[in-house]
This record gives C-alpha cells, sequence and structure tokens, in this order.
C-alpha cells in the first residue's frame, strides 16, 4: 500500500512531522512503512517561466536562444527543446538549481546542479525543463510531449515566478506501508489517515459526503439481485445519466499522480479516486449495454468463455462469480468487467456498481482464471459491505462535484444480512495483564476512541466498526492498547511460575555426541536437500523393483530435482563430495545428520517413518575402507554399545562396489553399511577418486546406546602372549577365525591382534597366510602354561574344523 | 710425610682440572685412590710412624682422600653436564618446519548457531523438543488459527504430499504437538527444517530452519515475551545489544510483534550491513492467540503464553557474515572449515 504524505496530512491537518518521523511513528504504532520517496528530493531553484522571445542561435542549427520571464525578472536562456514557443508557461531552473535527471529518463541520486554558463558562445542563465528532468514521467503527466519541455496548459492558471514543483504537485512525498493481512481497513487512504490521527493524537477530518442524486428514480433504469449470496454479501448500484466525459481537475489529477496513477478522464478518476480514499473497487457499466436493465449475480458455467474489457478471452467456470445482465454475462464479478458492457467516450448513462464479493473466491477465481487486477487484489482481502454504500455515495458526491454527469436519485442496495459492528467487553484490567503493563482505564478509553471504536457505558462494551474485522478477542483488544500505548514502553521482565529444568532430548544428545565423534575423525558437518529428483535411484543403479524407490512424491515441486523425499542419504552426499572433488578439494571427508523419509503406505496416508541417518563420506588417497571402520566402531564404543559387531559382505548393495561392501551388524540387526562406491556410481556422479560411504540408522544407535560405565579393577597379573601363524583359504574372512577365537579362547584371552596377512612367494597361491597375536591374562592369579596351552589346544582344533591350519 | 701427603693432593687437584674426559678421570682415581695407588703407598708407610702420631696421620690421609674425591665428583657431573648439552644440542630440530596435521572436522555454520541458541534457552529452562518434518495440514496451519482458504496458505507457498499431508513451512505445529501433551507449564524450543516453495537463490531457499519457542504458564505477559528474547539476543549478539518491538500480525498469536536487533556491525549508526537503518529485523513473535490455545486444550482463562519464531539461516548469515544462503548447502569444504 502506497499513500501521499499531503493527503494524508490533508485528511489530518495538525499532522507537520517530516517524512522520517511519520515513518518511525507509523511503523512503531503497527502501519510498517517500508520507505518513503520524496518526489522533489533533487528539485531545487525551479520557478514558472514564461518565453518571451525566441532567437536563433547564431552557431548552432538546433539551438534557439529564449528570453524567459522568471517573476523576478526576464534571463537568457539557451535551448535546444523543439517545442520551445513564445508565450508557453514552463518549469525553469535558475542558476544554482538542481533537477533530477536527464530528459531520457535516467534519474541521478542527488541531483543535476544547473550553472550559467554559455552554450556554443551564447550566455544560458538557466535550464527549462522537460517532466523527466523533474523526476516524473508522461505515465503521469500524460499531456507532457514525448519530447520537449514541460508545457503547462494557460488553464492551469499558473504565473511566472511560481514555485514551479508546487504547480506539478510535486512537493510531496510517496509512503510506501508493508500492511499486515488482518488490517484490510489500511489498504485505504481514510484507513491510514485514522491510523496516523490516532498515533499523533491528532483529530482527523474526513471528506463530507453530500446527499446526491435528482428527483428521477434509479428503480427505473436499472434493478439488481444476487443469486448466490454465499458469495457476495452486497451489491449496490447508482445511476448517472447525461454523462460528460472530460478530463478531472487539477487537484484529482494531482492526488491520483501523488499515489502513482496516471489520470485518464472524469469518471475512471472517479472510480480510481474512490478506490484510494475508501479501499472499494467500483465498476461502471454503459446503461445502453445492459439488456433488460437488469443485473443479476450469479456463477458462471463450467466451460463458459467471457472477453474482459482488454480484449482477452478468459475461461470461466461454476466457481467463478459473474456479472450478468438478462441475457449475458457482462463482467467477472471483483476482478475485470466485460468488452460488451464497457464505457465508451460516446456513454450517455452509466451505472456504477459498489459490491462486496467473498475474498476467498475471488482470490481463488483469480488464480485460476490468471487474472489479477488492482481491484481483485483488494476484494479478496475480504472487505466491509457497510463501506460499499459509502464509497457509492462519496463517488456520486464527486461526479456532481465535477459535473461529470446527473446523478439520478436512490441507489439499489441488496443486502441480505446487515453486518453489525461487534461488540467486546472492555476489560481494562485483562489488557493490563496480558501486557504486563499499568494503562489506566480513562488511557485505554482515549486510544480506542481514536480510532472510532464507541464505548457504551451501559453495557461496558465496546462496539467495533464493522471494519475492523480483526478485532474479536481480548487479545485483539490488548493489541490496541499495545499499539498506541507503545511496543517500547511495555516493561522487560522474565517469566515467574514454574521453575522448569531446561535440557535436551536423549536423542539430540546422542546426535550431538555422533557429530563429535565425526569430527573428531576429521568429517565435516554437510547439508543438503530433504527432497531431490526420482533420477538418483537410476544414479545409484537400483533396481526397478528396489524398495527405496518407493518414496513419498510432492504434489508441487519446483520442479523434477526436487520432487521426491529421499528415502536415502547417499545422494546428498555423493553430490556434496562431487562438488568438491570438481573444484579440487583434496582428500575431503564429510558427514550429515538428517532425516530419510520412509512412507508407511502409498500414497501417503498417514506420517512417514522419518529416521535420522548418519552418513559418512570420504575420498582421501590416503584412506580406504579401514579407516572408516574404525571410525563407525570408534563411534559405536563411545556410544557405549560394546556388543560383539559383525561385518555382512553380502550386502547386496548395487551403489557400492561388491567385493567391498558390508551391512554392519549389531546385536543380529542391520545398523547401517559401509563399503566403496561403485566405480560406475562414481562415474554417474563424476568423482574421480575412489570413494567411501559409511551410513548409520541413529534411531537403533539412540535406542542401543548406553553411557551407564561401571568401573573393573585393573589387574596387575602378568599377560602371556602366543602368536600364530595360520593358512586359510585366500578367500575366507578373518572374522571366521575370530569368531573361533572368541568361541574356544575361554575366560582367559583377553585380546587378540592381526599382526600380518600374507600372500605371495612360498604360499600355495589359492592360500594366505594369516598372523595373529593372542594375550591371555587372569584376573586373580599367575596364568600357567598348562592354563594357556589348554585352551591353545581349543582354538586349533576349532580352526582345523574349519580348515585353518598352523603354518609349518 | 706430610710434606708427601700434600704433595700428592696438590698435584692430584691439578689433574683433575687438566682432565679432558671421564677416562682422565678415572685413571686419576685409580693412580690416586686405587688399590695400588699413591695414597695407598702412603698408608703402607703407617708403620714407619710413631704409634701416637698414626691416628692424627691416618686422619690427615682421610682428608687428603676427601678432598681428592670431591674434586673428582665435581669434575665429573661438569662433564656428564657438559656431555648432555652438547646431546641435546646435536638433537635440535627446525620448529619451524610444517606441522603433521591431524585434521579435526568442523560443524556446519547452522549447528554451532544452533548449539548457541540451545545453549542459550536450555539455561533459561526452556527444554530443546522436535516434531515431523512431514506434517499433517491440521498441525501446520489449522491448529494455528489458519483455516481452510486462508490467504497466509498461498502466502507460505506450501509443498504438499496429498490434501491433508504437507511439508511443514514452519516450527508452530510442534508448538501445537507440544500443547496438546498437556504437561503444563510448557518452556520450549523446537528448531528443525522447514520447507517453502521458494526459488534457490541467495537469499532463499525451498528448504530451512527455524528454531521455534514458546512459554506457557499462569500470568505470563507480553513483558516477560519482550524479557525472555531481549535476553537471548544480549546472550548471542553481545551485552550492549538493544532490542525493538514492532507490531505486526500472525494468525496464532495476538498481540504479535516483530522483533529488531540494533546492527550488531555498526551498534545502531546505520551501515552497509543494515542497509543504513541501524536494526536488523530478527524474529516474529506474540501473546499465543486465545483461540489456539482453546484449540490444544489449553484454558486461555487460566493460563497465557508466548511463542517466537527464529529463521535459523538468518541468524547464521549475520552472524558469520555470510552474504549467500546457496554456500550453505553447497557443502564446499573450503566454506565450512571455516568455521
Amino acid at each position: 500500500m502506497r499513500t501521499s504524505l499531503q493527503w494524508i496530512k490533508d485528511l489530518v491537518p495538525g499532522l507537520t512531522c517530516t517524512p522520517q518521523e511519520y515513518m518511525d511513528a507509523m511503523t512503531m504504532s503497527g502501519s510498517k512503512v517500508e520507505f518513503f520517496e520524496e518526489f522533489d528530493r533533487d528539485l531545487d531553484k525551479i520557478v514558472v517561466g514564461r518565453i518571451e522571445k525566441i532567437e536563433k542561435h547564431p552557431d548552432a542549427d538546433k539551438l534557439v536562444v529564449c528570453q524567459v520571464n522568471v517573476g523576478s525578472g526576464t534571463i537568457q536562456i539557451v535551448t535546444g527543446a523543439p517545442n520551445a514557443q513564445e508565450g508557453a508557461l514552463v518549469p525553469v531552473v535558475l542558476d544554482g538549481g538542481r533537477v533530477a535527471g536527464g530528459h531520457d529518463g535516467t534519474r541521478t541520486e542527488g541531483g543535476i546542479k544547473i550553472k550559467a554558463g554559455k552554450l556554443r558562445g551564447v550566455p544560458s542563465n538557466g535550464m527549462m525543463c522537460s517532466i523527466e528532468e523533474l523526476g516524473s514521467s508522461r505515465d503521469l503527466f500524460p499531456e507532457a510531449p514525448e519530447s520537449g519541455l514541460y508545457i503547462f496548459a494557460p488553464e492551469s492558471g499558473v504565473q511566472p515566478g511560481d514555485d514551479a514543483i508546487e504547480a506539478l504537485g510535486l512537493h510531496d512525498t510517496a509512503i510506501e506501508y508493508e500492511i499486515t493481512s488482518n488490517r484490510v481497513d489500511c489498504f485505504s487512504i481514510l484507513g491510514l489517515a485514522r491510523e496516523a490521527a490516532a498515533t499523533f493524537h491528532l483529530d482527523k477530518k474526513f471528506p463530507y459526503v453530500p446527499a446526491t442524486g435528482d428527483s428521477d428514480d434509479v428503480n427505473n433504469y436499472i434493478s439488481a439481485e444476487i443469486v448466490d449470496d454465499d458469495l457476495c454479501s452486497r451489491y449496490t448500484a447508482r445511476v448517472v445519466k447525461d454523462v460528460k466525459i472530460a478530463p478531472s481537475p487539477a487537484w484529482m489529477q494531482k492526488r491520483l499522480r501523488s499515489q502513482g496513477i496516471r489520470p485518464i478522464n472524469n469518471l475512471v478518476d472517479i472510480t480510481n479516486y474512490v478506490m484510494l480514499e475508501y479501499g472499494q473497487p467500483m465498476h461502471a457499466y454503459d446503461l445502453d449495454t445492459i439488456a433488460g436493465h437488469k443485473l443479476s449475480v450469479k456463477r458462471a458455467s463450467d466451460g463458459d468463455v467471457f472477453t474482459t474489457l482488454d480484449g482477452q478471452e478468459r475461461n470461466v467456470d461454476h466457481d467463478t462469480l459473474m456479472i450478468c445482465d438478462g441475457e449475458k454475462q457482462v463482467g467477472i464479478a471483483g476482478i475485470m468487467g466485460g468488452e460488451n458492457s464497457m464505457i465508451t467516450d460516446n456513454v450517455k448513462t452509466m451505472v456504477f456498481e459498489a459490491a462486496c464479493f467473498d475474498g476467498t473466491n475471488i482470490r481463488l477465481s483469480s488464480k485460476r482464471i490468471g487474472l489479477r487486477t488492482d481491484a481483485s487484489g483488494i476484494f479478496e482481502k475480504g472487505l466491509d459491505p457497510n463501506n460499499a454504500m459509502e464509497a457509492m455515495n462519496r463517488a456520486c458526491a464527486l461526479v456532481e462535484e465535477l459535473g461529470a454527469g446527473t446523478v439520478v436519485g436512490g441507489a439499489v442496495d441488496i443486502y441480505p444480512h446487515k453486518r453489525e459492528g461487534l461488540r467486546i467487553p472492555f476489560e481494562p484490567d485483562r489488557y493490563n495483564a496480558m501486557l504486563g503493563t499499568d494503562v489506566d482505564r480513562e488511557t485505554q478509553l482515549q486510544y480506542f476512541k481514536a480510532i472510532d471504536l464507541v464505548y457504551d457505558e451501559a453495557t461496558n462494551e465496546m462496539v467495533i466498526p464493522s471494519w475492523r474485522q480483526d478485532l474479536i478477542t481480548y487479545a485483539d483488544m490488548a493489541e490496541e492498547v499495545a499499539r498506541f500505548y507503545g511496543y517500547d514502553k511495555i516493561p522487560t521482565t522474565l517469566p515467574k511460575g514454574t521453575s522448569t529444568a531446561g535440557k535436551l532430548s536423549y536423542k539430540k544428545r546422542i546426535e550431538a555426541k555422533t557429530r563429535e565423534v565425526a569430527q573428531f575423525a576429521g568429517y565435516s558437518q554437510a547439508m543438503t536437500y530433504s527432497f531431490e529428483s526420482p533420477k538418483v535411484f537410476d544414479k545409484l543403479l537400483l533396481a526397478a523393483d528396489a524398495p527405496e524407490r518407493n518414496a513419498i512424491t510432492i504434489a508441487n515441486p519446483l520442479g523434477e530435482d526436487f520432487s521426491i523425499m529421499r528415502t536415502m542419504s547417499l545422494n546428498g552426499m555423493l553430490t556434496s563430495l562431487a562438488t568438491n572433488a570438481n573444484r579440487r578439494n583434496k582428500n575431503v571427508h564429510l558427514y550429515e545428520m538428517a532425516n530419510i523419509y520412509l512412507p508407511k503406505a502409498l500414497p501417503l496416508t498417514e506420517l512417514p517413518d522419518e529416521r535420522m541417518t548418519l552418513t559418512l563420506g570420504f575420498y582421501d588417497e590416503k584412506e580406504d575402507f579401514f579407516d572408516l571402520k574404525g571410525v563407525v566402531e570408534e563411534l559405536l564404543s563411545t556410544m557405549g554399545m560394546n556388543e560383539k559387531l559383525s561385518y555382512d559382505a553380502n550386502a547386496g548393495r548395487p551403489y557400492l562396489h561388491p567385493g567391498r561392501q558390508a551391512n554392519i551388524i549389531y546385536n543380529g540387526k542391520v545398523l547401517g553399511f559401509i563399503g566403496e562406491v561403485h566405480p560406475l556410481v562414481r562415474a554417474n556422479y563424476n568423482l574421480g577418486e575412489r570413494t567411501y560411504i559409511a551410513v548409520i540408522d541413529m534411531p537403533q544407535v539412540v535406542e542401543q546406546a548406553s553411557f551407564d560405565r561401571k568401573y573393573t579393577p585393573i589387574t596387575n597379573f602378568p599377560a602371556s602372549t602366543r602368536d600364530l601363524s595360520l593358512l586359510t583359504k585366500k578367500d575366507m574372512e578373518v572374522g571366521e577365525i575370530e569368531a573361533v577365537f572368541d568361541r574356544e579362547g575361554g575366560q582367559y584371552l583377553e585380546s587378540y591382534e592381526l599382526f600380518d596377512v600374507y600372500v605371495g612367494a612360498g604360499i600355495d597361491p589359492d592360500y594366505k597366510s594369516v598372523a595373529y597375536s593372542l594375550t591371555f591374562r587372569a584376573k586373580d592369579k599367575n596364568l600357567a602354561d598348562t592354563d594357556v596351552n589348554e585352551a591353545m589346544d581349543r582354538i586349533i582344533n576349532g580352526l582345523s574344523a574349519i580348515d585353518v591350519n598352523m603354518r609349518s | 710425610m706430610n710434606d708427601k701427603l700434600q704433595e700428592i693432593r696438590e698435584k692430584a687437584i691439578a689433574q683433575i682440572q687438566e682432565a679432558k674426559d671421564l677416562d682422565a678421570l678415572n685413571q686419576i682415581r685409580v693412580s690416586v685412590l686405587g688399590k695400588k695407588g699413591e695414597l695407598k703407598q702412603i698408608m703402607n708407610g703407617m708403620k714407619d710412624v710413631a704409634p701416637e702420631d698414626r691416628p692424627k696421620f691416618g686422619q690427615l690421609v682421610n682428608t687428603a682422600r676427601q678432598a681428592i674425591e670431591e674434586k673428582l665428583e665435581e669434575a665429573k657431573k661438569a662433564m656428564e653436564a657438559e656431555a648432555m648439552k652438547q646431546k641435546l644440542s646435536f638433537e635440535k630440530i627446525d620448529v619451524t618446519l610444517p606441522a603433521r596435521k591431524h585434521k579435526i572436522g568442523k560443524a556446519h555454520p547452522n549447528t554451532t548457531t544452533l548449539e548457541e541458541v540451545e545453549r542459550i534457552f536450555t539455561g533459561m529452562g526452556f527444554s530443546v523438543v522436535e516434531g515431523p518434518e512431514v506434517e499433517k495440514d491440521y498441525y501446520n496451519f489449522e491448529a494455528l488459527n489458519i483455516p481452510a482458504n486462508h490467504p497466509a496458505k498461498d502466502e507460505q507457498d506450501t509443498f504438499y504430499i496429498t490434501k491433508d499431508i504437507l511439508l511443514r513451512t514452519q516450527t508452530s505445529p510442534v508448538q501445537v504437538r507440544e500443547m496438546e501433551k498437556g504437561n503444563l507449564p510448557i518452556r520450549m524450543i523446537a528448531p528443525g527444517r522447514v520447507f517453502r516453495a521458494d526459488e534457490v537463490d541467495a537469499t532463499h531457499s525451498p528448504s530451512f530452519h527455524q528454531i521455534e519457542g514458546m512459554v506457557i504458564d499462569k500470568g505470563i505477559t507480553m513483558a516477560d515475551l519482550k524479557g525472555t528474547l531481549q535476553q537471548f539476543v544480549q546472550e548471542l549478539f553481545g551485552k550492549d545489544t538493544k532490542v525493538k518491538f514492532r507490531p505486526h500480525h500472525f494468525p496464532f498469536t495476538e498481540p504479535s510483534a516483530e522483533m529488531d536487533v540494533s546492527c550488531f556491525k555498526c551498534g545502531g549508526k546505520g551501515c552497509r550491513f543494515c542497509k543504513g537503518e541501524g536494526w536488523i529485523e530478527i524474529l516474529g513473535c506474540g501473546m499465543v492467540h486465545p483461540r489456539v490455545l482453546k484449540m490444544s486444550g489449553i484454558d486461555p482463562e487460566v493460563y497465557s503464553g508466548f511463542a517466537f519464531g527464529i529463521g535459523l539461516e538468518r541468524i547464521t548469515l549475520l552472524k558469520d557474515e555470510i552474504d549467500d544462503m546457496r554456500l550453505l548447502y553447497e557443502n564446499d569444504i573450503r566454506f565450512i572449515d571455516q568455521f
């Protein structure tokens, strides 16, 4: 929303603030001012001048030398303007003055200083200006020539020496507001003037609207009905006969221009003026085009096509509200009138319409049709039906004032359910209790009175005007008190009441700990989007029937790349690693802690399973699978997950190297997986180096983590160490050997460590040599050789049972 | 005899002073104090001494022996110290040679900000809770006083899955879920991902994070809201940070406000950072709307509360002076490792 500051000041006569003061005060009382623009900020020493005499320039064909009467005297100005003519009244910037920009419309912040000088040797003591040089445009001043000087119309009454900026109405400031959607009343000049008056504690002076109309009766001209009254709460119409189309007067043009609206003719200008002033869009029909002289408000039918007054064909449907005459549709209600009923220069009798349509319906229709107009933009906020007739009467008063026609007596007014102002109990103590303030009752009543709420002493209620549809509960009333008392004056306290212990959930603590471990291991945290393209499943080589493909689809995505909710975290990680690889970043380690989204059924009938997932990924020429495996084990150990961990190489994950992948099994359940990324997948992501990934399902970690630690006494009895050098089939996993250690080692086997794997000379090519060091220790005694020997015998027997033998 | 003893002593001390190394000292020890050393020979002459003079003589020999041994020990220590000094000097390293890296990864700047926010609020007795990212329309809109067809639904450019299920556009639904649990009083913050159909650019992302906050108790006032948030920003941005509350509108709070903080770059004088305004808009807040309380089963006649919503990225970008939001989701290691 935008208003001219001058217009507000005219409605609030005592208002003398600067634009900055206005901006600050209005923002603090709830009408946020985004910025303001002073039209005359770069204009200085510009007066009206009359060109008395024009002579040729002695040395330039395109220049002329003018003697210009600027009130205080006559000065010589050289100009190249093609439209300079004797007698013309033009804006003149005097020596030392400033203009806003060039005549091509470009603006120079700070303005351009004009100094007396010589043009091709002839002295020139100022400059005559085009409208563009004054920082405006032909859009707002259509009478200005396409190129050349702005020339004041003789009937404008300006005299040489007058302030030209004043004469053009440019001593004004445009104020741009951000009005919140609940304050429909503030999408009007009057609404904002009311706020300004209350903010600055001043009286307001709103326009007097006299009774209008001749002795004729509107019912002789037009009748109206509302068929679909769920979408139209009020419909009013009045008739103007003997229409005389002409330009509107200067004061009205100036007002419209100050709002950035181009003056057109008296009728159009009146509807625009009233829309600005009252916030009520109006429409005008040529009565002669209205079949049966009857208007009805009803829904269109599916498949209807309607031509709006801009000549475009529009598809409308049964949810679109139309204005119809006795035979045809003549307008899309609240959006745009029809070509078939529009006002032309030949109009004799016109019908004014001011109505109140359902805001939601207008908004949705406007969206479906793909046509958003100034009118629909206002209607969709949901207007006050009581305002319709007031705006109508204001428009008719302006018709009479401007002599634009003869207003016919009476009005058509279909208003089945009059909206009454709500009554809210006046509870000053409650407002204070909510705000933590101590604003006395009388002061509160003054705040309310300033915004035209009426106090009913008999019932102790506030009567709310119907334009304040946002005032419903005590909380709304408390906000009004707060706004005018000043948000900045409300004290600052801390909540009293029951004290609470602030804490993180266990889940969040586990996640924080996990991030810590990942970071200590050298991994930095990545964040990627939750949605991705369904094409990632192909990039990851997933089979057509892979369960991961059962992803939640977004109905209205930003594009295919953001169209499904990820069911696995790999794509984000690989994409991020690839970004780094493409930028030649070396040895990159990343982790991400984020949700994947697993639907319970598709299409979604209940909320999906959101599983927090840790993803570790890296490429690094000095590290491999086993470095990552070490990080995973360190993580689980930190989480107190000390049960036996195992790795199942038959994970069957197509996106990983078939010989270098494993499911991580903890307590018999798949906790996650680890592996080297399949070379084809790497190629799909443009990853040149070998890349490794580990993924951990965090809910299982949260479930099984334990921080309940108990001290185990440290024993000082000596350990006994035995080395085992074994020969085994090449494809046997050492995990099988270790399983024998675990099973047969007995109570004294403290730990074992693999210290060599050898394949090559001296060994059968189908075999490998594996060497372990086993440590035995008793907690309570010195171990005897026999204790260790017994355990070793069991182990060796166990090993030979799986065809693992001592290397001779 | 005495003269002889004195001569041995002086000679030995002179030799000790001239000794170059431990071997030389050893030789002196053997030749003077050893079994066949000079002192031993003197002692062997004891038989020639008058019996009454023997104790005195023995004493003299001992004194000489002690003096020589002391000197020997002194010289030995000095030599060992010198040897150690030389060894260490030989082992000198160039400390300016490059470090052998032990790289520790970095948290994402969003996480660092969030942990700071969580630390401040848990210190004030707030619990950190979470809610689903794929959410029901009811929790995201209806229960927050945004009924069907409310324009706010359009404004927020919601991603829908089905008619009733969507990607949450705000963390406010977590408020409702907490209120429904009915464990009063409530002091909570709820950080998390939210989604809006904004095209990616320097200031927009279809996925970002909010931190919702709410307090519900008896007698909670707007003054409490102001005090709590003022304390929060002064913890986060520094003690001198000033706050400004401006009226605003949100469907789920009444009265509502937007909060600005004095620009932490220029202190409020106005700079490029705050676009010359001296203030930076940081969050939206207000008193929980009585209708929202009632819908979640809380009696607004007994309880009141306030709520606020902070854009995590907004704070991160401001605090860390990051000028392009896309950097947060690219995961270039040269970016992340700066924090």
